[in-house]
């Protein structure tokens, strides 16, 4: 079996075999970075005017938490964690694709990134969903 | 005779980054990388705030606590700056997808109008965080 050269590390082996063509991934992680776009306008603007406005009234521990545990409010920041964390991941992969020429340390920022990002996903999350969930108890 | 790639190194390089001043389009370009890595950084500050949310008052207050403070203040208000701009040239690219907005003189148009909004939604944050205003 032929050595596998660092260019094509980790890459599927029919990319190989079609001769590192495009692997036609790159639409849809462009459509993602633009749904997650438009997704993240209301939810940050919504969350920028929520944090300025629960400021205003002190932003007391007991204020924000259930302010955080109104049902709608929770949903709200899940979803805003997801799509952020999303659009984060992929403008992550970019600017390293575009930016690292060393093949080994740009797949180790690009996946480093990804395992990172996701872990503070569920810190993020987790975080809410305890407040949400014992916040007044 | 095909040159080898050590002579080729040796080859004049044309003129470059290093000697170019960058017109504002492309300083906007960049700049909209850089503040999207910025907000990536400012996502570990979030995540750390909600985390000392769901520990309990202490930690809260202790996060609340620093963010009073002068360099949380620097912060805060250079976060909100990068995130705005980030934002308005986001909305400016899904434009530029749509095919509008590409010749030279409406890019021009659109810097300033992207500049303009990033600056007033960042100062109307600050002037209601501050209490100045009580309209919303």
């Amino acid at each position: 079996m032929p050595k596998i050269s660092k260019d094509r590390l980790l890459n599927a082996p029919l990319k190989n075999a079609k001769g590192m063509g495009s692997t036609h991934h790159g639409h849809a992680h462009w459509m993602a970075q633009k749904i997650t776009a438009i997704a993240n306008l209301p939810l940050v603007l919504w969350l920028v005017w929520s944090i300025v406005s629960l400021y205003s009234q002190g932003a007391s521990y007991e204020l924000f938490t259930s302010w955080v545990a109104q049902p709608l409010h929770t949903i709200l920041l899940v979803a805003l964690f997801i799509s952020v964390f999303y659009h984060a991941v992929l403008g992550a992969q970019v600017v390293a694709e575009d930016y690292i020429s060393n093949v080994a340390f740009r797949k180790f920022k690009i996946i480093g990134s990804k395992l990172f990002l996701t872990l503070l996903t569920i810190a993020c999350v987790f975080s809410v969903l305890k407040i949400a969930f014992t916040a007044g108890v | 005779m095909p040159d080898t790639i050590a002579q080729k190194s040796k080859r004049p390089l044309s003129p470059h980054l290093q000697v170019y001043k960058l017109p504002l389009t492309a300083l906007m370009s960049i700049s909209h990388r850089l503040t999207g890595i910025g907000l990536i950084i400012g996502t570990l500050i979030v995540t750390g705030f909600f985390l000392a949310a769901a520990s309990g008052p202490d930690a809260y207050n202790m996060v609340l606590d620093f963010a009073e403070t002068i360099y949380g203040k620097i912060i805060l208000v250079l976060w909100s700056a990068g995130l705005y701009y980030h934002m308005c040239n986001g909305v400016r690219h899904m434009i530029w997808d749509t095919g509008a907005l590409l010749s030279l003189p409406a890019a021009r148009t659109a810097n300033f109008v992207v500049l303009t909004a990033a600056a007033l939604l960042t100062i109307g944050t600050w002037v209601m965080a501050c209490g100045c205003w009580r309209g919303m």
